[in-house]
């Protein structure tokens, strides 16, 4: 089996942008697994790539019940290249240090947590069963990266010089979390998904709240990096995906 | 898993104990009853507690990384989600029995220290290589199963705080073994390319899964001393004979060779009789030659060091919070 065309309509394309993020982000966090400064640590980012994992899953399972065309959940995650994954960037950044994943962390599920609640009443059914489940989780994802944001930012000198080098390279990543192109404005339209827009502010609230706390300086909206959510990606995805896919590409058709 | 720490001499000094209160101890020890933190214990029990239970969490932490190393390359999603639940369960194992060891009197960051330093030895299991996906099947059967034989009875360990911790550990751990022995089932349904690749595994785990036993009785003096405060139940060979009988029927079942010419079944006894393992790679493994020995260490290593600024980081927050709230009960007061 080779690369495989997933027909998007918006609600399958939706259902994508959020399992690739979802799936490439806990990909990330899974590389620290045995590597992390403390156990405690290795526990906790591993439950949080779990979580993503799990979200990751049920969204591809119902994005390949709506196209209809008897793929699996592995077909979507392992048989599509870089340039059909609608992750937004932000989640593909390599690993980094333990600043720059915390923080990515942070932004990802300060925006993720308001998404999940508004998408919880979600006329699509399954998708606010989904959200239900994935809002508690984002909730103490927020609580723990945050917390920890908390720790380094206001930390020792080399935690803060070390979070602002974080902070300089994600913020314009931010942007992309808040796009809307024409296909989530018919998802918008039809009551499937809220508007980014009205997620803004509560993510502007925990980030200021956190930041404050932290010492760290919000960073002003220059150039925003785009691309993710329409399959055009950074030079890493590629090579996060060479790994992930590899057994899959290399005995195509195999049960595992 | 991993009772190798019970072979090892006991090199501290010897001290005479009090002989009222040892006589009290083995009078315990010989009634079932458990040994709990604030009871008396004679200094040797307490260091081979020590090292076997430090030894213990440090082959659960190192352990991490052979297994870790295919989290990135799990073949599906599932498997990757078992995949890094079950790491992360060696990383819990290791917490737990780090703060069962700390209620001997010893600190975490000390025993983290001797294991970095090479002063602590972890099991030799973990310096074979994760070369293909069925080696993470392998680990599950066959070095689970081996943790297990050698963990049950440790849920009866004469140490209250081990023998707990074991508990918990054990049910983790037969549900990893059984993870494993399904992808070695799906591998062995698979094609001939997964069914080789199974076979290839079990070629290069099996004879490192029945060293995970420890030496043979003949050469592990320790074992009666251990045996004799129960912290110990059953002697190196009688746990791998019993391995060998379980594991045995299971790779037939797969449809897997066993690769020991000498393997046959004795009638008369009900046993598996096995052929004579190498101790000399063993030795070898032991004594850091094994051919990951180096890599486990500096990944460890690196790590800890790569890690030291945010230990200081979160010390030096919470030491701010402490002052902050000093400050503040004072500008109330």
């Amino acid at each position: 089996m080779t690369t495989i065309a997933v027909a998007e309509t918006p609600l399958v394309l939706s259902l994508l942008r959020l399992a690739d993020t979802a799936l490439v982000h806990s990909h990330r966090l899974s590389e620290w697994c045995g590597h992390a400064p403390m156990i405690e640590e290795d526990l906790a980012l591993a439950n949080l790539a779990l979580d993503l994992l799990g979200q990751a899953r049920a969204l591809y399972a119902y994005a390949a019940e709506v196209e209809g065309a008897g793929r699996t959940e592995d077909d979507l995650a392992y048989l599509r290249d870089a340039p059909q994954y609608r992750n937004v960037l932000m989640a593909e950044l390599p690993r980094g240090d333990f600043a720059f994943t915390i923080l990515r962390g942070f932004l990802l599920s300060a925006w993720a947590h308001p998404f999940w609640q508004a998408a919880a009443r979600s006329a699509d059914a399954q998708l606010a069963a989904i959200a239900a489940k994935a809002e508690k989780e984002a909730a103490y994802h927020v609580r723990h990266t945050g917390e920890w944001t908390i720790r380094l930012g206001d930390g020792t000198e080399e935690s803060r010089r070390r979070m602002l080098t974080a902070l300089e390279t994600l913020w314009p990543y931010t942007g992309e979390l808040f796009e809307a192109d024409a296909a989530d404005r018919a998802m918008i339209a039809a009551g499937v998904l809220p508007d980014p827009a009205t997620l803004r502010p509560a993510w502007e609230a925990t980030v200021t709240r956190v930041f404050d706390e932290a010492l760290l300086p919000r960073p002003a909206d220059g150039w925003m990096q785009t691309g993710g959510r329409s399959g055009r990606h950074t030079e890493h995805l590629g090579h996060m995906l060479a790994v992930m896919q590899h057994l899959q590409r290399a005995y195509p058709g195999c049960t595992w | 898993m991993y009772t190798q720490a019970l072979n090892q001499a006991d090199t501290g000094p010897k001290v005479i104990e009090d002989a009222d209160k040892l006589a009290r101890f083995e009078a315990k020890i010989d009634a079932e009853e458990r040994i709990e933190p604030n009871d008396w214990m004679p200094e040797a029990y307490r260091r081979t507690l020590v090292r076997q239970i430090s030894q213990h969490a440090h082959s659960e932490i190192v352990g991490m990384l052979p297994e870790g190393n295919w989290i990135t390359r799990a073949p599906t999603l599932r498997r990757k989600a078992a995949l890094i639940a079950k790491v992360q369960d060696e990383g819990g194992h290791g917490l737990y029995l780090y703060a069962a060891a700390e209620t001997l009197g010893v600190s975490r960051e000390e025993l983290i220290d001797q294991l970095l330093t090479g002063r602590a030895k972890y099991s030799s299991i973990f310096n074979y290589p994760t070369l293909t996906w069925a080696d993470i099947g392998c680990i599950g059967w066959l070095v689970d199963g081996a943790a297990i034989m050698n963990q049950i009875p440790l849920c009866r360990t004469s140490y209250g705080p081990y023998a707990r911790a074991m508990i918990r550990i054990c049910k983790e751990e037969s549900f990893h073994q059984r993870q494993g022995y399904e992808i070695m089932l799906a591998l062995c349904r698979g094609s001939a390319e997964q069914k080789a690749m199974a076979q290839d595994a079990l070629d290069r785990w099996w004879w490192p899964a029945l060293m995970m036993f420890g030496p043979p009785d003949a050469q592990s003096v320790h074992t009666e001393q251990s045996m004799r405060w129960k912290i110990k139940r059953f002697t190196n060979d009688q746990l791998r004979q019993q391995f060998v009988d379980a594991t045995v029927p299971q790779a037939h079942y797969l449809g897997l060779t066993i690769p020991d010419p000498d393997l046959r079944y004795d009638a008369a006894s009900g046993h598996w009789r096995f052929g004579a393992i190498d101790w000399e790679e063993f030795r070898q493994v032991l004594a850091g030659n094994g051919p990951c020995n180096r890599e486990r260490m500096e990944a460890r290593r690196r790590a800890h060091e790569e890690g030291a600024w945010v230990r200081e980081a979160a010390l030096a927050h919470a030491a701010k919070r402490r002052a902050r709230a000093a400050a503040a009960k004072i500008a109330a007061e």
